[in-house]
Order: structure tokens, then C-alpha cells, then sequence
């Protein structure tokens, strides 16, 4: 049979984000409407990853105009349908309105969150369907095995991987190359591969697109590691939070299995690498690599100390290349293009792009992949579209639990793994959550170090009661209780944990205390001296709020909104709210058409 | 079939053992193969009571209290029976200062569980959480994924009543 040669595809986004935004209904609406008017045979519905643009989903494109559409219900698709695929006029009323300019923009390369984007790893995710081999491989996936399997010995592939500058995409920024140099020259019967897709961090998504939307490619990199360091088996440590990302994983495998891309002697070459998932059954801690190791083994998901490291001893005792999924999505591109062409992009010591999960009080939320050494303010400002009408920016924080923020005074900084260090953050896993003036960076610390806290494995002493004495004092000083010498005590606990603990975890949870203590300071003392939350967000520190006479136009929104009925007056006129019952909410001042309420 | 001691199972154990039995036919004896055995254990029964990782331990030939170790390590794993559907009381300020308490006695009273607590039909786990985020509609509940906001005592057994 002819295969049907379509006029126009439909590209939906079935990614975590979009699917929650109503993607499934909204596809099921489109297939009615275009069966009813005859246009199946005509449109091809594809469902495709993420674009990254969660704010704004559910996505669709349509091409082969490359329109693009957001935040499409099912109630639009007639109308989508008559307008745009019948009559061939774009649906204004569905394009995506530039924030500052408040422009419609048709075209997905214009928009200025996808501009200044250079997509390496996210190149294929929103275009392909990634539960079809075949997309991948027409736009030229599996390519760069074919490469190194048939014209590339081990040592080569390295050299390439070690040439290219790619360092490890999952926090530390290890070369990757070294690290493939040593499993390789780990002498042993049986190694194998990982890719650590345990993803935890609160705030960050990377490696779960990356895996809904484009499998292929993080299997391609892991089968040309397994090549370069001796390997027939690997394994995908995948938590199983991540359910779709699993099944994509599960059916891409199965896709190469019968493209004789995964078995035994791939391209001719004698060279066998088989793939296994393994999921995650939820600690975080498991993300730390020996901690993974063992989870896989079927132990407690707890970590050893290194060395030995996993290249000599890692899985039952032998050689192991474990790599981020970022990681091994840059693979691919690095063996196809060589390593000069991906050292083009980049700083002189981090090479290449960097995935960020972009989200806090910013206008474009989403995924976002830039080269290494573009500035803070460039991705919040540019890509981001700034922080909401009304917010001032106060910190960027990075690299989730384990990192710091960021100021205002190092938005120039160009991000790369040795400058984020250098202002007390981390690259970490990617994680970017903006914040403005209305957080208190005392009550993130505090967030932070519950987080960790309720994480620790409790094998080490100074994670398991160093993180919970530091939470018992941050939550002391969120209270109103905090003493003199608190912030001294907080310091020497944080380097002691920092040095003495035994992982990765516990090494770097005292990061987000110590980095909010540099550049915030002072909010710690206004909370333990003064008894006062700048920002305003601990309840028992927070002072009432105040309605504005002058200003009031007595809409009597506050009133309604208020839940404890403290707001009183008459309407017309002007309120007052009654401080003894004000539990300063602050839903009063989020509800006010006209900014009448601050706090006093 | 002979179990853990070598004792006879009854026919309805038997019953209730055949689809671990099922399970553990698929996997090798080995300790690699634990935490997947649980999953499946589990999504078959709901959660892991004792007899079923007594029974897992002996066929995997691990001793009961790695299984336990396990278990208990990671928060996937549940040793009590879980609800059909969550529902969490939020007990935030706003909350509280608008008779969240009065809600959660109500729905205590409604399920006839505490806090932390399954029904005996297995429909309603009952849990409290700190804050929801959603203080405008307060008093605020979830039930499963959909949020129900300005509650009063009286409306808890007409909403409840949409899942039972």
C-alpha cells in the first residue's frame, strides 16, 4: 500500500506538562472534528515531547507552516480547524503574546524565549514523535553508533568524548572523557554502563523531557559509551515518579532491539550491548551514585564511601561508567560532529549547552537550552521575560538543595560550572527558580534544609543530626525565637557537615544556608534582632497589613477575600483591617485591584 | 504448595498467594530482583503486609530483615492498607483560623478515622498537610488531585459521598 502523503501535520505536545494541561482531551477533540469534516486522510496528528514551553500548554504546531499555538483546549478545535486548516487563516486569538511587546507571534523561531535558545540535546524534543525509530533515525539519529562502530576503536571514541570539553551534566562537572578513560582501563570480564535519570531535585525537569521526548538519543550515547569502555550491559535508573518517561524508555528499546541497534553484533562489528530499566522506588539519595548502585543491586539505596570509585568497583564490585542523562544526550552530537565543532560552543572550560528548568516568579516558565557562558540575565531576562508586573528581582537559585543563589550583582556573570562556583552556587542539575522580593531567603534555607533533612539516608552522623540541628535552628528563627550566636552556630555546623559527610547530599546540603547567609545576611538578623521578615512571609514574624485611604476606591474585593473576616468598612468609601484578627495572609493585598494594601 | 515453615496452605491462601506466585515465576532468586518483586507485589495488592514479604524473603532466599530494610527505606513502599481515594485536611493558618479543625472533625467523624488512618472498605486514607497554598478559599481540602475550598462541616458528607 501507497503510503499517504499528508498536506499538514499536526504536532501535539503529550509531555508531563501538557498532558496535565488537558492535551489527551484536546487531541481526542481534533481527531472527531477532523474525521467528521474528511480531513484524516489529509492532516496527520503527531504527538510529540516537550518544547519546553510548559507555561504555555498545551502546544500544538502546525506545519508545514510552523505555526505556533498555546494553551489550545478542546473547545478550540473547531475553530482551529475551520480557520487555519480549511480557510488557511491563522487563529490570532491562539499565538503566543510576547510579554513585553504584547505582540502575537506566529512563528515559533520568533518568539524570544526560543531565540537565543541553541538546541543541541532538546534538538529533536517537540518535533519528533519519540514512540516512532524511525523519526529519529530520519533525522539522523543512530548515525554516530553506525560512526564509532565502524570506523572509530574505543580509544578514539574517548579521545573525541575527552576533546570535546563535555563535562558531566548531573551537578559535579566531571570531564566525561576522563571519566569513560578510566572504566575503559579498568581491567575486568564484565562492566557496565549507567544513566542516572533519578532526577529529585525540587524544580528541576531536564532529564525528564529529555526522555519523554527524545528516548533515542540518550540510548545512542549510552550504547557508544558501553562501546568506548568495554561494556555489553547498561542499565537505566529511572525514578518512578517519571511513568511516562518510562514507557517511551521501554518502547524505544524494544524499537532498537528490532533494528538490531541494541543485541548482539551491532553493525557487523561483533560488538553486543543489551539495555535494562530499573526503576526508582523514591529516595532521593539514590541519585548519588553509589547510592543508585545499590538501589539497583536491590539494597537500601545508601552510599559507600569513594574511593573505590565506581570506574574500578561500582556495580557487584565491577567497572562502571555511570553518566547524567544530559550527559549522554550530547554524545550523539559529539561523535557525529567531532569535537572541534562542539568545543566551538561554549567557555574555554565548559563546553557546549546547558538545559535549565526555568520556573519561580518568572514570566516564561519552561525548559530552556543555552550555551555555556551565556549570562544570568540574558536567560531571566531575555528567554525568561522578566519577573511579573510589579516584582523586583532578588536572587536566581541554582543547582536545587545543593546549591546557592544568585544576586542581582552577578546577573552579567557568564554561567559556566568554575563561575557559578565562584559566587557560592552550583550548575547542579539545572534547576533555575526566580525569586523576587516578596521571598524571605531564611524561610528558602529553612525549605531547603527540610528538604535534605527528610532525605538523608542517616548512615552518616553528621547528614543524619548535623542537617537536623540546623533545621531545628533555621525553624527557630522563621519563628521569632531565634538567639545571638544562632547564625555563628549555623556557620560552624555547615563546614563541619560540609567536610565530614559522606555523600554528595550530605556534603552540600549546608550550601543553600551558607549562600543565603553571604548575600542575605541581614534578613537573618532583622528575623533573630528585630523580630521582623523583610519580605514578609513568616506568619509570626510578619507584621498586619495596612489598606491605603488615600488610595482605597472601596471595591470590597479585600473584604470577601479576607478568610478570617478582619477587613471591615463601607463600600464606596474605604476599609481598614483590624490587626488583632489579621493573621497576615496577605491574600488581601494578592486580591486588590488597585495596590492599597502593604504591610505596615 | 508448601510455604514459609513447610505448613499445608488452605485453599483460600493459596488463593491469595497465586498472584505472588505469579510474580516471583517471572524473576530469578536473586537479590537484584527484590525492589521490582515489590512494585509488583504491591500494585497486585495494594501494599505489603507481613505475610507477603515473609513470603518474598524465602523465595528471593534473603533473610526477612533486609526485606524489611527495604521496605521501609523507601517511601513507595507501604505497610498498611492505602485508601482508594487521599484526602488531605490542610491545616495551614488560614485554614485553621477558619475551622479547618471543625472540617477535619467532621470528616473524621464521616469515615470514622483518625489522621493517618485507612477506612475498613479501603476507599478514604485520611491525611493532614501543612499548607496547600490555596489560603483564599479557605478552609481547603484535596481530595486525590481536585481541590475543595470554602468548606463548613455541613458540606463534608455530600462531598465525600461523590466517592464512595
Amino acid at each position: 500500500m501507497k503510503d499517504i502523503i499528508y498536506r499538514s501535520h499536526i504536532l501535539i505536545c503529550t509531555g508531563t506538562g501538557c498532558t496535565s494541561s488537558g492535551a489527551k482531551k484536546m487531541r481526542i477533540a481534533l481527531e472527531d472534528e477532523l474525521a467528521e469534516r474528511n480531513l484524516n486522510k489529509e492532516v496527520k496528528i503527531i504527538e510529540t515531547g516537550c518544547h519546553g514551553f510548559c507555561e504555555k500548554g498545551p502546544i500544538v504546531v502546525v506545519y508545514p507552516e510552523g505555526v505556533f499555538y498555546c494553551e489550545v483546549k478542546s473547545e478550540d478545535i473547531p475553530e482551529l480547524v475551520e480557520e487555519h486548516l480549511l480557510k488557511g487563516r491563522i487563529v490570532e486569538r491562539l499565538l503566543f503574546k510576547e510579554p513585553v511587546t504584547e505582540e502575537n507571534i506566529p512563528s515559533y523561531h520568533d518568539i524570544q524565549f526560543y531565540k537565543k535558545q541553541e538546541r543541541i540535546v532538546l534538538s529533536n524534543c517537540g518535533k519528533i514523535d519519540p514512540e516512532n525509530i524511525d523519526e529519529y533515525i530520519a533525522l539522523g539519529g543512530y548515525e554516530a553508533v553506525g560512526k564509532a562502530l565502524s570506523s572509530m576503536s574505543q580509544k578514539d571514541v574517548i579521545a573525541e568524548v575527552k576533546n570535546s570539553g563535555l563535562r558531566g551534566r548531573g551537578g559535579g562537572g566531571f570531564p566525561t572523557g576522563l571519566k569513560w578513560q578510566f572504566a575503559h582501563e579498568a581491567v575486568s570480564n564484565k562492566k557496565y554502563v549507567i544513566c542516572n535519570a533519578d532526577e529529585g531535585d525540587p524544580g528541576a525537569f531536564m532529564d525528564r523531557s529529555l526522555l519523554e521526548g527524545d528516548p533515542h538519543r540518550v540510548i545512542e550515547g549510552m550504547i557508544i559509551a558501553g562501546y568506548a569502555i568495554g561494556a555489553d550491559e547498561g542499565y537505566l535508573y529511572v525514578r518512578a515518579e517519571y511513568p511516562l518517561a518510562i514507557k517511551r524508555l521501554e518502547k524505544a528499546i524494544s524499537q532498537a532491539e528490532d533494528y538490531g541497534l541494541l543485541g548482539d553484533d551491532l553493525f557487523s562489528s561483533g560488538y553486543n550491548f543489551k539495555l535494562h530499566i530499573k526503576k526508582g522506588a523514591g529516595a532521593f539519595v539514590c541519585g548519588e551514585e553509589t547510592a543508585l548502585m545499590a538501589s539497583i543491586e536491590g539494597k537500601r539505596g545508601m552510599p559507600r564511601p569513594r574511593p573505590p570509585y565506581p570506574a574500578n568497583s561500582g556495580l557487584w564490585g565491577k567497572p562502571t561508567n555511570i553518566n547524567n542523562v544530559e550527559t549522554y544526550g550530547n554524545i550523539p552530537y559529539i561523535i557525529k560532529n567531532g569535537a572541534e565543532e562542539y568545543s566551538k560552543i561554549g567557555t574555554e572550560n565548559s563546553k557546549g549547552t546547558k538545559v535549565f528548568a526555568l520556573t519561580g516568579k518568572i514570566n516564561n516558565t519552561g525548559l530552556v537550552e543555552v550555551p555555556m557562558g551565556t549570562t544570568l540575565r540574558e536567560v531571566i531576562y531575555d528567554i525568561g521575560g522578566g519577573l511579573g508586573e510589579g516584582m523586583k528581582y532578588k536572587a536566581v537559585q541554582t543547582g536545587g538543595p545543593s546549591g546557592g543563589c544568585i544576586t542581582s550583582e552577578h546577573l552579567d556573570l557568564p554561567i559556566d560550572y568554575d563561575s557559578l562556583l565562584g559566587v557560592g552556587a552550583m550548575m547542579g542539575s539545572g534547576g533555575m527558580v526566580v525569586m523576587d522580593d516578596g521571598t524571605c531567603m531564611v524561610d528558602v534555607a529553612r525549605f531547603f534544609l527540610n528538604f535534605t533533612q527528610s532525605e538523608s539516608c542517616g548512615k552518616c552522623t553528621p547528614c543524619r543530626e548535623g542537617t537536623k540541628r540546623m533545621l531545628e535552628i533555621l525553624e527557630r528563627i522563621c519563628e521569632g525565637e531565634g538567639e545571638d550566636g544562632d547564625i555563628a552556630l549555623l556557620e560552624d555546623l555547615a563546614h563541619h557537615i560540609k567536610d565530614t559527610a559522606l555523600c554528595g547530599l550530605g556534603q552540600t546540603a549546608p550550601n543553600p544556608v551558607l549562600s543565603t547567609l553571604k548575600y542575605f545576611r541581614h534578613e537573618y538578623e532583622a528575623h533573630i534582632f528585630d523580630h521582623k521578615c523583610p519580605a514578609g512571609v513568616c506568619k509570626d514574624l510578619a507584621s498586619a497589613y495596612l489598606i491605603d485611604k488615600e488610595t482605597c476606591v472601596g471595591c470590597s474585593i479585600c473584604a470577601k477575600a479576607c478568610p478570617v473576616d478582619a477587613i471591615t468598612g463601607t463600600p464606596k468609601e474605604s476599609y481598614q483591617i483590624d490587626d488583632d484578627i489579621c493573621i497576615s495572609c496577605g491574600v488581601c493585598a494578592s486580591k486588590c485591584p488597585v495596590s492599597a494594601i502593604s504591610q505596615g | 504448595m508448601e510455604c514459609c515453615g513447610g505448613n499445608k496452605l488452605t485453599e483460600k491462601q493459596e488463593k491469595y498467594y497465586a498472584p505472588l506466585q505469579k510474580i516471583l515465576a517471572r524473576y530469578e532468586k536473586k537479590e537484584r530482583y527484590l525492589i521490582p518483586v515489590l512494585q509488583e507485589a504491591q500494585e497486585e495488592y495494594g501494599y505489603l503486609p507481613e505475610e507477603i514479604l515473609t513470603n518474598i524473603a524465602s523465595s528471593l532466599d534473603l533473610s526477612l530483615s533486609q526485606v524489611y530494610g527495604v521496605v521501609t527505606f523507601y517511601t513507595q513502599f507501604h505497610q498498611e492498607p492505602r485508601g482508594k481515594n487521599i484526602v488531605r485536611v490542610c491545616m495551614g493558618t488560614a485554614c485553621h483560623v477558619r475551622g479547618g479543625d471543625k472540617v477535619l472533625t467532621a470528616i473524621k467523624d464521616e469515615l470514622g478515622i483518625e489522621s493517618g488512618e485507612t477506612t475498613k472498605d479501603l476507599n478514604f486514607t485520611l491525611e493532614t498537610v501543612a499548607c496547600i497554598g490555596a489560603c483564599g478559599l479557605a478552609p481547603v481540602i484535596m481530595i486525590n488531585d481536585s481541590t475543595h475550598g470554602r468548606l463548613t462541616p455541613e458540606k463534608v458528607p455530600e462531598i465525600l459521598s461523590e466517592f464512595k
